[in-house]
């Protein structure tokens, strides 16, 4: 399983704040998964494109599109930071 | 210099936190120095929530956060901060939730032997906070309310520590 939690103005335009998936035949790290999330398409696509600022952060450290996904992560996607 | 009798003093210790209620920065400032003569310096930094951004009238501010993440990535800039400078202490507190123009966000606070290494540590710290810990702000304006965009200048200011 995979923890997926949404954060700011995703978690709006999602419609979630988490959700909880089978980790995807395939997806082995985060360009992977941020691809299988773009394909429900609608939202998914518009938010989740590629031209979008979104981060990910994987197990609660920042992530990059190569960074590997393995069962039981928790994999985070929001928008660039604005805290301080 | 290191005092031998009292190894610990110059060690000090990074103190982060993360909760809605608001701070006291006299006592705070207090606990920190308190009976530690290593400490010559102390630098501190007060974010405070504005009633105007970009051009409108802010009447509110909610400020979100990664529960678990915020504190990691605290703990990661706070270690990072000592690595580059001989600093004493290190505190950080930043609130999450609802926030009124005037109010305190955000407190850090370094405390070193000598100023210099205060005054960068406390610098360095915030930009790197206001770049790599997630939290994120939603305004309240007359017209609605909206996500707190990134700035580029708040990214500028984390590149030229290298």
């Amino acid at each position: 399983m995979l923890n997926i939690l949404y954060f700011a103005r995703l978690k709006e335009t999602l419609g979630r704040d988490t959700e909880r998936i089978e980790l995807p035949a395939g997806v082995a790290d985060v360009a992977a998964l941020t691809d299988w999330l773009r394909a429900r398409g609608g939202v998914w696509s518009e938010e989740l494109a590629a031209s979008r600022p979104v981060r990910v952060a994987v197990n609660q450290d920042m992530a990059r599109h190569d960074t590997p996904i393995r069962d039981g992560d928790e994999i985070a996607y929001f928008p660039p930071v604005t805290g301080g | 210099m290191n005092d031998p009798t009292r190894p610990s003093a110059t060690q000090g210790r990074t103190d982060i936190r993360v909760h809605e209620a608001d701070f006291d920065v006299g006592h705070e400032i207090a606990q920190l120095r308190a009976g530690n003569a290593a400490i010559g310096a102390v630098a501190t930094f007060i974010g405070v929530c504005r009633d105007i951004n970009d051009g409108d009238h802010v009447a509110e501010l909610v400020l979100e956060h990664y529960p678990g993440m915020t504190e990691k990535a605290l703990g990661a800039i706070a270690d990072e901060a000592r690595g580059r400078w001989d600093v004493i202490d290190i505190l950080i507190i930043h609130r999450v939730g609802r926030m009124l123009p005037t109010d305190q966000i955000v407190f850090v606070a370094v405390t070193s032997a000598h100023r210099g290494e205060a005054f960068a540590a406390c610098e360095f710290l915030m930009d790197f906070l206001k770049t790599r810990a997630p939290f994120w702000k939603k305004e309240q304006t007359p017209a609605g309310s909206r996500w707190v965009d990134a700035r580029e200048a708040d990214d500028a200011a984390a590149g030229r520590w290298g």
